[in-house]
């Protein structure tokens, strides 16, 4: 693509797509880490994102004030209005990627001391290794404009949906069994639940990803496969 | 025919085709032009350009300096014929009739096809007389009541008349700019046009003045057919419902304002509605 | 931002930057100065020329005058018929008043001389105008001779021998002694105005120039105004540029540049041998004149014509004004104080065109304004020409009245000019 006529506009837009990529590498670190000290109990780590994530929500202002001096100095057309609108956006997804990880820290302490089941863990863990996977996806797409993995991962949500579904009824299935699991299950299954979002991000950054480089929306509704919300839960025997 | 052959040296592409996205509810057409070709003596300054104009919508012209959109609005008037040495080929339909039949009189297409230019140029006299002229001319008034009837009716269009409404027998040249320029837009919607053609009629006047003007371009549209040449992108955007963007002398793209503003369909168009030229 | 890496920082305080600005500004000054010194130049020159004329040509504006009482004898003149009396023997009465020695016809001579040469015929119209003083006496006041006009004005050295002089030792007795009764006065000379020509300097006047001037003028005016302005307006708006306009225009141009003489051959051979038009008459001064202001008029209506702005042609062929009427109704009327304005200065400069109307034979000598455009007539600068041809010395001091009365119709002509230009040109 050529350049713009005025260099500090150019400037000023690699700017914050710098600070973006900056953004999507910390949520994709702050996501990991949660999902590490849950998974290992690690409160020292889950007490760092927690700490950590105020830093995206400076970055996430930061990126917001910059994007709308731009719209005032600048009043972009087309591509540049559309990636500025897409900054404002995927920071936004991102912010709330953070808050979504934070949120994850501290279920960590609250959940803290007590030992928890490795076999609840497994499917946690996978949930997030798809998650993570999916953010980690769409952030390259996002930094390529490759509208086709944005479409990848938008399309794979329905397997995090459908992981989170399965999971929501393996942790009902152990509160069931035993009560004494109650207070966990509820952490993990919030936990889990944060992680599924975290996926709805992903997937509304892809959204966004395909609207910079192509400028018109998905044409259908997003595949949705998260079917607790409106399912009545049988409960078992 | 040898001749024919030899490309002159500054044409454009021998092919080019104009990227055109239609209305989602396409109005009747007004202007239908098609291949119009412009030569300035041997110089092309058109190399043909075929577009529909909707009817009472703002069609917005954009394009760099020299891309040939104004010399394109000056084919609608007939304009050009002024200009010594200029040609225009091509057919140009006015309500499907040519404009350069020989049987078509000038001055009546230019009655029906107003023009408000880049500087605002009312007579140096009275605004009463500015709007009085046109109606004058072309005999519209049969006594000197109906006369003043037009000139109110066409001051208070041009959304001017409370603000000149005591002094219209003083010098139209006294008036601010903005204010000169709506006299203008006043004097061509009193001969009652069909087509109202604007060169670049906001360039000479500051904000205000333009947000005036283009709030009663917003109003002229339920009437009038209004096309618009424009150096500002976001004129273009905010007034006009189609645009065609020109580049050297051929139409690139035209289309849907709003598409072509925020995702148009030419790499050059977007180039240039984004500030990447040259 | 590399260049300036490049040259560094550029020391304005170093004995180069303040060398290169001394000579930068005297350069500034010797420039002012040629300026100033050029039209110091042009100013002193004109002052000269204007001085020259005045101290020259005042003398005219004055003319000495002699009062006498003219005993209205009835002997000598019929009181049935007035206008044939012997006015001659009138005058030399009452000349003999003051010198009753002069009995000899030589000292008789002398006597009369001291009047203008037409007294009798002053005398003569007083009577005619006024019967009822036949049997008394008139008081009537009438020009001295020339000769004695000068030395009332001090141009005639007393001192000097009497055969060098052209008032001889008699007549200055006589002089002397009408000075002494109180009977020789210097008024206004209206007579410079309101007479024609004559061979008699204190007689002479430039009412028939100012006529005949104001006839050709009148004729110039109505020929070259409205062909001049007509050939603007098609060669600016209609006419199409190629290389017949174009020859057209550089003629035009050319013809500005033309002697006026060679006008003045063309008239004498196609106006009066060809035509057929009188000799020295107002008309064919006009038609030459009018010739030699065309090219004029032509170059300065196009300018006016081209200094309309073209927004206000563009507005008005964008309501659907004709050609016609955007000319007519914008174009004409807002060039119009320019057109004027050339028009005049055009005029003044035909007002002072001298060679075309010798040649037409403007030059003619007439003692009473011409009536009409046919009658042989002068012309302002052609009677400046004659007067200053002529010998007598009261004409010397009239070539300069002349010329000054010349130079007050061009001032008053381009004020007019001036005038016009202030109050109708409209800004836009």
């Amino acid at each position: 693509m050529t350049e713009h006529t005025i260099s500090a506009y150019e400037a000023e837009l690699r700017h914050l797509a710098g600070k973006i990529a900056e953004m999507g590498g910390l949520a994709e670190q702050l996501v990991a880490d949660s999902v590490q000290a849950l998974v290992r109990m690690d409160t020292a780590l889950a007490q760092r994102v927690v700490f950590e994530d105020r830093r995206l929500d400076q970055m996430q202002r930061d990126i917001e004030e910059a994007s709308i001096l731009v719209i005032a100095k600048r009043q972009p057309m087309a591509m540049d209005l559309r990636e500025i609108v897409g900054f404002m956006r995927i920071a936004n997804d991102l912010e709330r990627v953070g808050d979504l990880a934070k949120n994850i820290g501290k279920r960590v302490v609250a959940i803290n001391s007590s030992i928890v089941q490795k076999k609840l863990m497994v499917g946690v863990e996978h949930l997030a290794e798809i998650a993570l996977e999916q953010l980690k996806h769409v952030l390259d797409a996002y930094a390529n404009r490759n509208e086709a993995l944005a479409r990848q991962v938008r399309e794979r949500d329905d397997e995090i949906d459908a992981l989170y579904t399965s999971l929501f009824r393996e942790l009902l299935t152990y509160m069931m069994e035993d009560p004494r699991n109650i207070g966990q299950c509820t952490h993990l299954l919030f936990c889990a639940k944060n992680i599924e979002r975290i996926g709805d991000h992903a997937t509304n950054i892809a959204e966004t990803v395909h609207y910079a480089v192509t400028g018109s929306m998905f044409e259908t509704e997003r595949p949705k496969a998260d079917l607790t919300s409106e399912q009545a839960i049988a409960l078992p025997g | 025919m040898a001749q024919a052959a030899l490309a002159p040296r500054d044409a454009a592409p021998a092919v080019f085709q104009t990227v055109r996205t239609p209305d989602l509810h396409p109005r009747p057409t007004k202007v239908k032009a098609d291949t119009v070709k412009v030569f300035y003596g041997q110089k092309q300054a058109l190399h043909g350009v075929t577009i529909d104009i909707p009817e009472k919508a703002v069609t917005a012209f954009i394009g760099p300096s020299g891309c040939g959109k104004s010399t394109f609005l000056r084919c609608l008037n007939r304009m050009n014929d002024t200009i010594d040495g200029c040609r225009v080929e091509g057919e140009i339909l006015l309500d499907n009739r040519d404009i350069y039949d020989p049987s078509l009189d000038v001055v009546e297409l230019r009655a029906r096809v107003g023009m408000v230019f880049q500087k605002p140029n009312p007579f140096p006299k009275s605004i009463f007389e500015n709007v009085a002229y046109g109606p004058r001319i072309h005999g519209l008034a049969r006594s000197k009541a109906e006369l003043e009837e037009i000139v109110v009716a066409s001051l208070q269009k041009a959304s001017l008349f409370n603000e000149v409404k005591d002094r219209l027998h003083e010098p139209g040249t006294g008036l601010s700019g903005g204010q000169q320029q709506r006299l203008c837009i006043a004097r061509t919607i009193a001969v009652s046009p069909d087509v109202i053609l604007m060169d670049e009629p906001c360039s000479a006047l500051d904000p205000i003045a333009t947000a005036k003007v283009e709030e009663l371009i917003d109003e002229l549209r339920k009437n009038f057919t209004i096309v618009i040449v424009t150096h500002s992108m976001q004129q273009a955007a905010r007034v006009s419902q189609r645009t065609a963007f020109f580049h050297l002398g051929t139409l690139v793209e035209e289309g849907p304002t709003d598409h072509v503003f925020t995702n148009p369909s030419e790499r050059r168009t977007q180039d240039y509605i984004t500030g990447r030229f040259g | 931002m590399s260049e300036t890496a490049l040259t560094g920082p550029v020391d304005w305080t170093s004995e180069n930057a303040v060398g290169r600005r001394r000579s930068r500004h005297a350069a500034n000054r010797r420039l002012q100065f040629y300026g100033i010194a050029a039209i110091s130049t042009a100013i002193g020159l004109l002052g000269l020329l204007i001085t020259t004329l005045v101290i020259g040509g005042y003398p005219a504006f004055l003319q000495t005058k002699i009062t006498l009482d003219f005993p209205i004898k009835a002997e000598y003149v019929d009181a049935a018929d007035p206008a044939a009396g012997n006015y001659r023997n009138v005058v030399r009465d009452a000349l003999l008043q003051i010198a009753p020695e002069a009995t000899t016809p030589p000292q008789q001579r002398m006597l009369g001389q001291l009047l203008t040469n037409n007294t009798q015929f002053f005398v003569r119209d007083a009577v005619v105008a006024n019967p009822s003083v036949i049997g008394g006496t008139l008081t009537l006041t009438v020009p001295a001779a020339d000769p004695i006009d000068q030395l009332n004005k001090g141009l005639i050295d007393r001192t000097l021998p009497e055969n060098q002089r052209r008032v001889n030792d008699v007549q200055l007795g006589f002089y002397d002694r009408l000075v002494e009764a109180g009977q020789v006065s210097a008024p206004f000379n209206w007579a410079l105005f309101f007479n024609s020509d004559s061979r008699f300097p204190e007689l002479a006047g430039l009412a028939g120039a100012i006529t005949g001037s104001f006839y050709a003028l009148l004729i110039c005016f109505l020929i070259s105004f409205p062909v001049g302005i007509a050939a603007a307006i098609y060669l600016e708006e209609f006419a199409p540029r190629n290389r017949w306009t174009y020859l057209i225009e550089v003629n035009i141009n050319n013809l500005a540049a033309v002697p006026s003489i060679v006008f003045g051959l063309l008239g004498l051979a196609v106006f009066i041998q060809l035509f057929g038009i009188p000799r020295s008459a107002p008309l064919a001064g006009g038609m030459v004149l009018a010739l030699m202001t065309l090219p004029t008029m032509i170059i300065v209506t196009r300018n006016a014509l081209k200094a309309v702005p073209p927004s206000i042609r563009e507005g008005a062929l964008g309501v659907g004004a004709s050609k016609h009427q955007v000319i007519m109704h914008h174009v004409l009327p807002l060039s119009l104080p320019g057109i004027l304005t050339g028009t005049i200065i055009g005029l003044a400069q035909a007002l002072g065109e001298t060679a075309p109307l010798l040649l037409v034979g403007m030059n003619a000598f007439i003692t009473s304004p011409p009536g009409g455009f046919l009658e042989a007539s002068t012309a302002l600068p052609t009677q400046i020409f004659i007067w200053a041809d002529s010998p007598e010395r009261g004409f010397t001091s009239r070539t300069s009245a002349g010329i000054l009365v010349l130079l007050g119709f061009l001032i008053v002509m381009n004020g007019i000019a001036i005038f016009l230009r202030q109050r109708l040109e409209r800004r836009w």
